[in-house]
């Protein structure tokens, strides 16, 4: 009886004592100036710079303000791709974050949303969570995806496309304002839970000069497919093309005063397009 | 007729009114279906069989299947999975056909993830190769790129489409419709309150037409007359980046590769340079209106029509052209 209560204590330690743990999912993308070009079915961008998924960094720097909130709390990103990936886990950690698992295989190469989420629930699975967050989605490839097939292999409730964080006085649930079109919707959910973050949600801070010294000294944790002991390489959706979209045709400049221009496109959109 | 394939379309609305792209998403289905001998079931989670089952058979349907509960007046993706996938296991569909909404594309992940199948989020165009299986187009970096992609694997092959690109006219058809109560999750999360953002009724990414306004508004107020343009035409209006970055409109009206992505039948760009990543975000658009002071912004290389101008004298007297013609 005395060694069951003994337990129970300690099972309230281990939820509510240690502080908040927070994953958050981080993609690197090509910038989002980029002009691109494609060689070989792939997307070339020479020169041009890799950035922080910028969805990534609102789930970012919304658990930096809620370590703020409560200093207990403990920052891991977990980040899926190549080693050039580095340099965005690195200024994630300048931004707060507290330590990285970088899910880094050949194998992890154009993984489809399923195979993704597959991995990275893995790699989760044996880390103890109240918080994901991830970005709405990753700007390259647009699929909207990882977040809410995560939570749901992870079998945790998730929202997406979120524009309002706010906690209650325990941080044991949460008030989440979500986005859809046309307006918003407002949902309370106990933790754990996943979101993907919208803008509008806070804005990301850059790395201060100290955040960017003690990232150097944090750990990131690099695991292989072997480590996570998973197969993937069985796409369910292959990508048979992809080309620049077609060229618009080449459009007209309108000449005349204000009012004969306008009086010549509001006929061009009715007689010619046939929109209005 | 013999069916050999099935595709279900799942209708989103809103307290009982359909979206609009739920019409399209069915005229899609049924321009498949039409190449593969093909059956349309529109999946209709409501509260009850109220919705307008002629509507989506005129769209393509050739059964509508309402899914009723008290508790299905909103969308909550716990109750429409958990609903959908029952449905999904009574009786085998080859497609599964969402709108890409919000909504829509977290559904799609649930479900696809849950059953182990492949997705395609925010198809623009879908064909039947010559093996019988349906291949979609979706742009990847808001539509720098094209990317054409095809399933393996277990059905049903689930896709998403973007809102505007495949609407058709009603047809006259016949169908039939069936209901059955759904059966609902303990759900984990509620709806605590709908709050709907008054003002611009008409979403960006739902809109015919859309009326952007850049930096060369030069100030929030001047976005009065972009409204008075929209209301007009039936439009609704977005802007750029800096615009919002400036607190000047809500970010939920950003158009472009860190906002939304749009293809309305027409785009007014007013006093937008064309940054890379505005011009991803919306030239799909079927129409370009672009209107600026410099001759040489990047806008006008995507314009069908371009005018060279003050954007603030220019809007007004589109818009007093528009009422003209719209009058006569």
């Amino acid at each position: 009886m005395q060694i069951g209560s003994l337990c129970d204590n300690i099972k309230v330690n281990l939820n509510f004592g240690v502080g908040m743990k927070i994953i958050v999912c981080v993609k690197q993308v090509l910038d989002t100036a980029a002009q691109i070009q494609i060689d070989n079915g792939m997307v070339v961008s020479l020169g041009s710079s890799r950035i922080i998924n910028p969805y990534d960094e609102f789930a970012i720097e919304e658990a930096v303000r809620i370590k703020e909130k409560k200093p207990d709390t403990e920052i891991t990103l977990l980040s899926l791709g190549p080693e050039i990936f580095k340099d965005s886990i690195k200024k994630a950690l300048a931004m707060g974050a507290d330590k990285a698992v970088h899910l880094m295989d050949a194998k992890f190469d154009e993984l489809d949303s399923y195979d993704l989420a597959r991995v990275l629930a893995r790699s989760i699975e044996k880390i103890s969570y109240d918080l994901i967050l991830c970005g709405r989605q990753a700007v390259d490839l647009d699929r909207a995806q990882t977040g809410p097939a995560l939570a749901t292999l992870l079998d945790i409730p998730f929202v997406t496309v979120v524009t309002g964080i706010d906690f209650s006085d325990d941080f044991q649930s949460v008030k989440i304002t979500r986005q859809v079109e046309g307006g918003s919707e407002v949902r309370e959910l106990p933790l754990p839970l996943l979101l993907t973050c919208q803008k509008g949600l806070n804005e990301p801070r850059l790395p201060s000069l100290k955040g960017i010294m003690a990232a150097k000294k944090k750990e990131v944790l690099t695991l292989s497919a072997s480590d996570l002991d998973i197969e993937t390489g069985d796409n369910r959706v292959v990508e048979k093309n992809l080309c620049l979209p077609p060229e618009r045709k080449k459009g007209i400049i309108l000449q005349g005063t204000y009012d004969e221009i306008s009086g010549e496109l509001a006929r061009l959109l009715r007689d010619e397009e046939k929109i209005i | 007729m013999s069916v050999d394939c099935v595709l279900g379309v799942v209708i989103e609305h809103d307290q009982g009114e359909t979206k609009p792209v739920s019409l399209e998403v069915l005229s899609a289905a049924r321009k498949l279906a039409d190449q593969v001998s093909g059956k349309v079931i529109a999946l209709c989670l409501c509260q009850s069989a109220n919705l307008e089952a002629d509507l989506f058979i005129q769209h393509g349907a050739d059964e509508v299947c309402f899914l009723t509960h008290p508790d299905l007046q909103h969308y909550v993706h716990e109750n429409y999975s958990f609903a959908l996938l029952r449905q999904l296991e009574k009786s085998s569909f080859d497609y599964l056909l969402v709108p890409a909404t919000n909504n829509g594309k977290e559904l799609s992940a649930v479900l696809s993830s849950q059953l182990g199948v492949g997705v395609a989020t925010d198809c623009i165009s879908l064909s039947v190769n010559t093996e019988g299986d349906v291949e979609a187009v979706r742009p990847v970096s808001s539509g720098k790129a094209h990317s054409t992609i095809r399933f393996r694997g277990k059905k049903p092959h689930i896709l998403s489409l973007r809102p505007n690109i495949f609407r058709s006219p009603p047809l006259s058809r016949q169908g039939e419709t069936i209901e059955e109560e759904a059966q609902l999750p303990e759900l984990s999360q509620r709806v605590h309150e709908l709050v709907k953002q008054v003002g611009s009724q008409l979403d960006i990414s739902e809109a015919r037409i859309v009326i952007s306004g850049g930096l060369g508004m030069q100030g929030p107020e001047n976005f009065k007359l972009l409204e008075e343009l929209a209301e007009t035409l039936g439009g609704a209006v977005g802007a750029s980046r800096p615009v919002v970055d400036n607190g000047w409109r809500d970010y939920s009206n950003q158009v472009g590769q860190t906002g939304r992505t749009v293809s309305p039948d027409l785009y007014f760009a007013c006093g937008i340079s064309g940054a890379v990543q505005h011009l991803a975000g919306m030239s799909s658009s079927r129409c370009i209106v672009a209107i600026n002071s410099d001759p040489n912004a990047a806008i006008f290389s995507v314009a069908d029509y371009g005018i060279v101008g003050d954007v603030v004298q220019v809007v007004p007297a589109l818009t007093r052209e528009f009422k003209k013609i719209l009058a006569s």
